[in-house]
């Protein structure tokens, strides 16, 4: 094999580390309340992929990205909140919450929730319905760059204001919580919880594969294409919204299997984590990482998790000042993010021992 | 009295702030590309210099008057330092200033917060700024009727500087046509800076109408900054007329939305509109007629 095809299957090989990482060593080494906050993380990588892809190779900056990660998180708590209700009150019982700050009459939206098949297809229909339409209001009208930016932001902000407004049908402020089980399994069972973060961690490796897979297609060609120069897209007869509308949908269906997953793991989703500033978080870790790299996004997004929880809580207000220089120093001095610095690392040691060099050079 | 008419002055006055706010984001925003998200927390810089003149002058009346242009020293100097130290480096990468210039609110956000605790701090405004104008049996109170004068003010001091002062032509033609402009001796780098300069100034003219109105706080500036976006947005580039139009229709809008439905679903509708309003011109109200694709 040439050294060029050994390099277009170094990710497998990435993949394969991070899937025995995530999979084997993690659950032999941390304890049942790490390996929960590193579930969360997952779920936070998840979205993060999917922003990769639409903003590190489609160069679109999606600042909303909370929204779709919201849809799918609610969708899954509405089901997880009516099979909490179910368990105890019967097959028409209704959310706690219902019955505290209003009447106990549940909207008709919520019924189909009652399903789980239902659940499970709305966490992915409903944020590519959602994206789609979005997109394509945006893309055909070729609305972009800031302006998309902005529209999207302005999505999120509006998203958590009709959350937090809407307390009767959603909870309000704080969001939905007190799950009791996850299709049947006890949620406080330690078993299950390890089953659920396997889950997770699956569906961030899965996603992997099938973003690494998009970028070797004709479809991540034309992406990065239509990132670079949209107009040459056009004239080549392709229409870049199309293109565009591909990648954000998939973003948005990964960000809401993100949210799906977050909440049976966190316990809660509320609006504060779907929220403008939530949305920033997950562009914060795909920019740290690198976001037009495979592996950028996700680890990026969990080295992110992992501070904001950690020093959140013993630092508030340092952690807030670390934030935003963090957003300073990344996209001013490494706009590639971390995972660029490991090329040229490699690439400044090789320079450093020149004798190992020469010695591949030299013919046998 | 509460009539169908309170809520077009509560709106104009919004619009007003609106539009001081979105002026300064258009006028970078058309003539460099760039989008400063720091500019609601331009904005809360401008409400906090209010304040502190009046910590500093107990005279109501007097420390109002010296707010004005201090607010406005102060955040243009803002602007003009983040120029300086951070986007001058990205005028080739548009959509990372704006996540950089998100960094930048953070830390505002929390200075404000250090400095002058959590707790929002009020503004006394001067006795004859409390009363009530009455006409035609209508009220006007005379804090929203001072916002709209300042804002139109500011305005009108900007078209002026556009229109006839020498700067102002070179503003115009680097907006039209930066290397043309270069061509013909105009320095596009100094213009930039001082377009950040009095950008960034009329933000801090913002924070003192809103200081009278609300008082001061922390987070102020996030309230302002993507109704101020969706009215640049909405109100196209490159021309004043389409972002005055655009402030005062979102502002005299969402004001009956709020009114007639809440305050959050005026929100929701204001960005469904402006989505809409986007099907139909892409490019916003007015925009520089250009030969470029993009």
């Amino acid at each position: 094999m040439s050294a060029r095809r050994v390099q277009s299957y170094l990710p497998v090989l990435g993949i394969a580390v991070l899937a025995v990482l995530l999979l084997l060593v993690a659950p032999a080494v941390l304890s049942p309340f790490r390996l929960g906050n590193l579930g969360k993380y997952c779920a936070w990588a998840i979205a993060a992929v999917g922003i990769g892809l639409a903003w590190g190779r489609g160069g679109m900056l999606v600042m909303g990205q909370g929204v779709f990660f919201g849809l799918g998180g609610y969708a899954m708590a509405m089901h997880l909140k009516l099979e909490a209700a179910m368990a105890t009150g019967g097959p028409h019982a209704v959310p706690d919450f219902m019955v505290l700050y209003g009447d106990g009459t549940m909207p008709w939206w919520w019924e189909p929730f009652r399903s789980a098949a239902f659940t499970l297809f709305a966490i992915i229909v409903l944020p590519a319905l959602a994206s789609a339409v979005l997109g394509y209001a945006i893309f055909k009208r070729r609305v972009k760059g800031a302006y998309f930016a902005i529209l999207s932001q302005a999505l999120a902000v509006t998203f958590a204001t009709l959350l937090i407004a809407t307390i009767m049908q959603t909870g309000g402020f704080n969001g939905l919580n007190n799950f009791t089980s996850f299709f049947g399994y006890n949620l406080y069972d330690p078993a299950n919880k390890q089953f659920i973060y396997t889950i997770v961690a699956c569906l961030l490796i899965a996603c992997l594969v099938i973003v690494w897979q998009l970028y070797r297609s004709r479809f991540g060609e034309l992406l990065v294409a239509t990132r670079d120069a949209e107009e040459r897209v056009r004239f080549l007869g392709y229409d870049p919204a199309n293109v565009k509308l591909g990648a954000f949908v998939i973003a948005a269906v990964m960000a809401s299997i993100g949210g799906a997953m977050f909440a049976p793991i966190a316990g809660i989703i509320s609006p504060s984590d779907v929220d403008a500033t939530a949305s920033i978080w997950l562009i914060a870790g795909v920019a740290l990482g690198g976001r037009g790299s495979l592996f950028g996004p996700a680890l990026g997004a969990l080295a992110v998790g992992y501070g904001q929880s950690t020093l959140s809580e013993s630092f508030p207000n340092e952690w807030n000042y670390l934030q935003g220089a963090l957003f300073i120093v990344v996209l001013l001095l490494i706009p590639a993010g971390l995972t660029s610095l490991l090329p040229r690392a490699w690439e400044a040691l090789r320079r450093i021992r020149p004798w190992r060099r020469s010695k591949e050079v030299q013919p046998t | 009295m509460e009539s169908l008419t309170t809520p077009f002055l509560i709106g104009t006055s919004t619009g007003a702030i609106l539009l001081v706010a979105a002026l300064g984001l258009a006028l970078t925003f058309g003539q460099m590309g760039v989008i400063n998200m720091a500019h609601g927390e331009f904005l809360m810089v401008g409400a906090y210099s209010a304040y502190l003149t009046q910590q500093v002058v107990s005279n109501t009346s007097l420390s109002l008057l010296l707010a004005i242009p201090f607010a406005f020293v102060v955040t243009g100097l803002l602007g003009l330092a983040l120029e300086a130290t951070v986007i001058r480096w990205m005028y080739h990468r548009p959509l990372d200033t704006l996540l950089v210039t998100v960094g930048v609110s953070m830390v505002l956000q929390q200075l404000a917060k250090d400095l002058f605790g959590p707790q929002g701090d009020s503004v006394f405004t001067p006795g004859w700024l409390n009363g009530q104008l009455t006409v035609l049996g209508y009220n006007w109170p005379y804090v929203r009727m001072f916002t709209i004068v300042l804002a139109l003010g500011g305005l009108a001091a900007l078209a002026a500087l556009l229109k006839y002062s020498s700067f102002g032509r070179q503003i115009r033609a680097t907006v039209e046509n930066r290397e043309l402009a270069e061509t013909v001796g105009v320095a596009t780098r100094g213009v930039d800076r001082i377009t950040f300069f009095v950008g960034s100034g009329l933000a801090g003219l913002g924070g003192v109408a809103v200081a009278l109105s609300g008082g001061t706080n922390p987070g102020l500036g996030a309230t302002y900054i993507i109704p101020a976006f969706l009215v640049v947005v909405a109100g196209g580039l490159g021309q004043l007329r389409g972002t005055v139009i655009a402030a005062f229709a979102v502002g005299i809008v969402m004001a009956y939305l709020t009114r007639w439905f809440s305050a959050s679903m005026a929100q929701v509708v204001i960005f469904a509109l402006v989505v809409v309003f986007l099907q139909v011109r892409p490019q916003g109200l007015f925009t520089v007629r250009t030969r470029g694709l993009a």
